[in-house]
């Protein structure tokens, strides 16, 4: 899509914008819908919008392929993690009282926000990940055929 | 309109105006969703149904061909169980509550529970996060570990296997692959 | 049954109604359709359907979104959806999203190594290889076929 100078002009505008509101979704989604799911569906669909207009090496040079493959593993880890530390505490799996014992809604707060991080980080890596594993496959139609 | 969108995908045969249809479909589920009270599917099903899966089903295109053949069996088998199926489950309905009665049992369990004690315990205005993250934190991780497992199985079918075939034309390797996409297959069901 | 009963009745069921011809729609695809991108169309609105089903299951009338004022300030008197049914359907579309993206990646596997997509084209090459099969295996074990 070397040619399509509007297309690429408002890709740059929006890409910054898209990602913002990632992460207005992600951390706000304890007061508003959104939460771990939909950021990072929408994280992803940052980088897939910049990946189709400016072509796949362009993308992965900003967000390498490697760095994706961790993200999808890391994702999982930080969930589980944070019942594994939950545990350690002497509460009881993924019981986030543990966080805040003197103040046991303020542990919510922090848990939430330490498992949706977590899921975001995975759907993004995956949905990421997914959309790399495609494009790098040469494709079989021309562009004038569709 | 969900309806018509659906007929219009059963009939077309040029599967670009599918996929684009089928976007148009989740979009419109999505509106259905807001004027049903759950804006946090509506949100998510707008972002997934109308762009990513978009975009990966045309990436599939790309791959493969884009026009359907016409069908070869007679379409009269496949109607007659859809009818029996639809008229079972529509004789299945009648015994459902009212849409919208606040006595159904899906409303009195657990769910007053869970908006009566969301904000004593928990103390964050959107419920659907609480129940999402804490009260049903098990649910969530089983759900991010099957997106995990997806994922990998994608990457295993996907990545790598083309460049190996070229460098020596063995089958076994591929094969070996395979089996490892299958598994990952059959972890995710 | 009097007249009113029975307009009420069937405006509380037209929604279920709805979802199961959708439902249906999605199945006829899957069944009658040879073509595998398509069929993954139709699990798609078939899923689709059956989300729509668990959430007006969770209507209220008169209800709205379960979300409280931020001063969690709550005024009793209003009505919330419940909120059950919103959690499950968010976290099955994702996983349907990638679990669908794992059935295109099947697709584009058996394309390559078939060269097709429909399932008539793809069930003929398999009865073929598996003659060939059937062949090579009798000359190894003596010429006997």
């Amino acid at each position: 899509m070397r040619h399509h100078l509007i297309l690429r002009v408002v890709t740059k505008l929006l890409v910054g914008c898209i990602i913002l509101f990632a992460f207005y979704v992600q951390f706000h989604g304890d007061f508003s819908p959104g939460g771990g799911f939909q950021a990072g569906v929408i994280m992803a669909v940052a980088f897939i919008l910049y990946g189709i207009v400016f072509g796949l090496r362009k993308v992965q040079a900003v967000f390498p392929p490697w760095v994706v493959h961790k993200m999808v593993a890391l994702g999982v880890l930080i969930y589980a993690g944070t019942g594994v530390v939950s545990l350690f505490l002497g509460y009881g799996f993924l019981d986030y009282g543990a966080f805040a014992p003197h103040h046991p809604s303020h542990g919510q707060h922090y848990g939430i926000l330490a498992v949706e991080f977590g899921v975001g980080v995975t759907v993004t890596g995956v949905m990421v990940a997914i959309y790399y594993a495609f494009a790098a496959r040469p494709a079989r139609l021309s562009d004038e055929e569709w | 309109m969900l309806v018509v969108t659906a007929l219009a995908i059963v009939r077309l045969r040029n599967l670009f105006a599918v996929a684009m249809l089928s976007g148009v479909f989740s979009l419109l589920s999505a509106l259905l969703f807001v004027a049903m009270d759950a804006v946090d599917v509506a949100f998510t099903e707008a972002a997934v149904g109308a762009g990513i899966s978009t975009v990966l089903v045309l990436g599939t295109l790309a791959l493969t061909s884009r026009v359907e053949k016409p069908a070869s069996h007679s379409p009269l088998l496949p109607l007659f169980v859809v009818f029996v199926t639809g008229a079972v489950l529509i004789y299945g309905t009648l015994d459902m509550p009212n849409f919208g009665s606040a006595d159904a049992p899906a409303m009195t369990h657990v769910a007053p529970d869970y908006l009566k004690r969301t904000p004593e315990e928990i103390d964050v205005p959107n419920v659907v996060t609480a129940i999402l993250a804490s009260y049903r934190g098990y649910d969530t991780m089983g759900e991010t570990a099957v997106v995990f497992t997806a994922g990998i199985g994608v990457l295993l079918l996907m990545s790598g296997l083309r460049r190996r075939r070229e460098d020596d034309d063995d089958d076994d390797d591929d094969a070996d692959a395979d089996a490892q996409g299958a598994e990952e297959e059959g972890g995710v069901y | 049954m009097g007249d009113s009963a029975t307009f009420e009745f069937v405006v509380g069921h037209a929604n279920y109604w709805l979802f199961s011809v959708l439902m249906m729609t999605g199945l006829y695809v899957v069944v009658a359709r040879g073509n595998l991108v398509k069929k993954i169309v139709g699990l798609n609105m078939f899923q689709t359907s059956v989300f729509m089903l668990y959430i007006s299951m969770g209507r209220v009338d008169g209800g709205t979104a379960p979300i409280f004022p931020v001063d969690m300030e709550i005024d009793p008197a209003v009505i919330y959806s419940n909120p059950l049914p919103h959690v499950l359907i968010l976290t099955a579309i994702v996983v349907g999203i990638a679990t669908t993206a794992l059935g295109l990646s099947l697709i584009i596997r058996i394309r390559e190594e078939f060269g097709t997509i429909e399932e008539d084209d793809i069930l003929v090459a398999e009865r073929i290889l598996a003659a060939e099969d059937d062949k090579a295996h009798g000359e190894a074990m003596g010429g006997r076929t």
